[in-house]
């Protein structure tokens, strides 16, 4: 018979026989973030080591003049960069805060409420997993226009809370609660409105925390909405600032280590929020299968 | 108690246009109500969600399938034309038959089952070691996937400079790799390879993540049981009881990497900082949408595109389904 060595997934201790796994992950790692480092190191050079033939990867004498003078930059039409990063932060914290309503009321009802279309509207919004925005951004455009959302801070909001996956999330985390314990509070006289924000919402705090980075992500990465839908530049986000730069000032050697800061500013808050928390990212993921 | 009750129902009797013979079944009369209050309740907690996925998601879709039929050109009323951009895509356009669609296969296939697998393997690998050293290591793998492509497209164009001072030709210059600094975001040569690395680099998204707890959730009595079975080695474990017991997760892990497949088309025209690519080397669908509807503005024939390019990624998602979904 075959021996079985037990519980070698998930092991609670580093064990010898774990080093073939080091082996390939460690290298690995490093690979995967090297383009990072390199931002981070990028960011952080003075003006004379971004002249330096040969050129050099890690930076010797780290400052933060590249930040400070990105965050004095006035663009070409004299709009400070504050002011793309202003809108960025107003318009993620909506997407974020509306995006975590929805996707928790669309979860809770698709899981749990007894109607008609339960069935056929969650497997329609399984097939919309699929879909890609990019895909339809001339009819996306005829309507956001309809709407009247053109040059409005709802022009950023409303097209990115159509997330699929969110509510795919939140659905099946909210599967885990037994109906139990919804129908006890229905039968001690608990209104809908309560069952869901006292019973449902504190039980599916780590399906919310997900939700949050990846709506986070979505709008904080987004330049769509600002380079289709805002003609007015007091109105765009930090991302299309960041895409006009690869083309201005990105294009000469002083103005990379600016670009690079910009990107450093992409990226850390993205980087703080999945830090804070993965360990609820990892427990939806749990129960993110699809059937 | 009971005289209230006996109120409102004599109420209800009084307003209500059911003759009052209805009171005689009263409890599926109940029933129904409670079924209908129920719905009503469902829809209240539906409705925002609802109405923004049909504006943004169906009624897109559903428009774009509709302007696929038509000549648009923005200015003109939209004319219909019937199958015709589609049978233009598929006899005239050269480009497309030369460049966007062998692109799209070479692309997609690398970088979708690619991505893919690497997800599974690194995910897996990650599932053997203590759970410390797993969390830092998986941030690392999954990092990238966070970055924005807008913002790493200036850190790319950095590493990959044309001239000698590049970070990548100076590196090879200086150990002889190269004797000539390559221009490597504007060579058709060079650009699809870039492209397909750049984006295997930061496929570890959540479909990695999903993969990795699906892997750390399989009950190990399984494993016990596999190897009283006869599971010699741990190949013959993966493919016999992980990969079995985590389908759920291999199938969303493999929806995410055929929709992420087709929607990184972008860093092409960000690399290159051109839509058509050079020599239309790094051309995918997606670039071939944007450059038909907002370079030449012809949203019809675009529209046709993106129809054929929702039905490719439904097309591989289910190939997905078949390998990985319930059969029932």
């Amino acid at each position: 018979m075959a021996s079985f060595h037990g519980n070698k997934i998930n092991p609670s201790r580093f064990g010898i026989g774990q080093v073939k796994f080091f082996v390939f992950l460690i290298p690995l790692g490093i690979v995967m973030i090297l383009p990072i480092v390199f931002m981070f190191s990028q960011a952080l050079k003075p003006l004379d080591e971004l002249f330096l033939f040969p050129p050099t990867f890690l930076v010797r004498q780290p400052t933060i003049e590249n930040l400070v003078s990105l965050l004095s930059l006035k663009d070409m039409s004299v709009i400070p960069v504050t002011k793309y990063l202003f809108n960025s932060v107003v318009v993620s914290v909506s997407v974020v805060a509306l995006a975590l309503l929805t996707s928790a009321m669309t979860g809770y009802a698709l899981s749990k409420k007894k109607f008609k279309l339960r069935k056929t509207l969650f497997e329609i919004n399984t097939i919309a997993l699929m879909f890609v925005p990019a895909a339809v951004t001339i009819p996306r455009y005829l309507i956001v226009e309809k709407l009247g959302l053109i040059n409005t801070y709802w022009g950023h909001v409303l097209p990115l809370l159509a997330l699929p996956v969110g509510v795919f999330l939140v659905k099946q985390f909210v599967d885990q609660i037994p109906n139990e314990l919804i129908e006890a509070a229905a039968i001690d006289g608990a209104r809908d409105t309560a069952v869901f924000l006292r019973i449902v919402m504190p039980l599916i705090k780590p399906a919310m925390a997900t939700v949050a980075i990846l709506a986070f992500q979505t709008v904080w990465n987004n330049a769509e909405t600002s380079s289709l839908y805002m003609s007015k530049e007091t109105l765009k986000t930090f991302a299309f600032y960041m895409t006009t730069l690869s083309t201005t000032i990105g294009n000469n050697v002083a103005g990379q280590g600016v670009a690079a800061a910009a990107a450093l500013v992409m990226f850390v808050p993205n980087l703080i929020i999945f830090i804070f928390m993965q360990s609820k990212v990892m427990d939806t993921m749990a129960h993110s299968g699809l059937k | 108690m009971n005289e209230t009750t006996l109120g409102k129902k004599g109420l209800r009797a009084a307003r209500s246009p059911v003759p009052p013979d209805a009171d005689a079944a009263p409890v599926p009369q109940k029933r129904i109500k409670r079924a209908l209050k129920e719905e009503l309740s469902a829809y209240a907690f539906l409705a925002p969600y609802l109405i923004l996925f049909s504006l943004f998601i169906v009624v897109p879709v559903c428009a774009a399938i509709g302007l696929s039929f038509t000549y648009f050109n923005t200015v003109e009323r939209p004319r219909f034309i019937g199958l015709e951009n589609y049978v233009n895509l598929l006899t005239q356009d050269s480009e497309f038959m030369m460049y966007v669609l062998p692109n799209t296969i070479k692309f997609a296939l690398l970088v979708g089952p690619g991505g893919y697998i690497l997800s599974f393997w690194l995910a897996w690998l990650l599932a053997q070691i203590p759970r410390r050293s797993r969390t830092v290591l998986a941030l690392a793998l999954y990092s990238p996937s966070m970055t924005a492509a807008v913002a790493m497209a200036v850190i790319w164009l950095t590493l990959f400079s044309g001239d000698s001072a590049g970070y990548l030709n100076a590196l090879l210059l200086k150990i002889g790799l190269i004797d000539a600094p390559i221009q490597w975001t504007q060579s058709p040569h060079y650009l699809m390879p870039i492209m397909i690395v750049v984006t295997l680099w930061n496929s570890m998204g959540v479909g990695f993540l999903a993969m990795m707890a699906g892997i750390l959730n399989i009950n190990k009595e399984m494993y016990e049981a596999g190897y009283m079975d006869g599971i010699k080695n741990r190949l013959q474990e993966v493919w016999y009881i992980t990969i079995p017991s985590m389908k759920p997760q291999m199938l969303f892990g493999a929806v995410m990497a055929v929709v992420g497949t087709f929607q990184a088309g972008e860093i092409g025209v960000q690399l290159s900082g051109t839509n058509p690519t050079p020599q239309y080397s790094g051309q995918l669908l997606i670039n071939h949408i944007a450059d038909y509807g907002f370079i030449r503005y012809d949203m019809g024939y675009a529209s046709a595109i993106s129809v054929v390019l929702l039905l490719v990624i439904y097309g591989f998602s289910k190939v997905a389904w078949r390998l990985f979904g319930d059969k029932d």
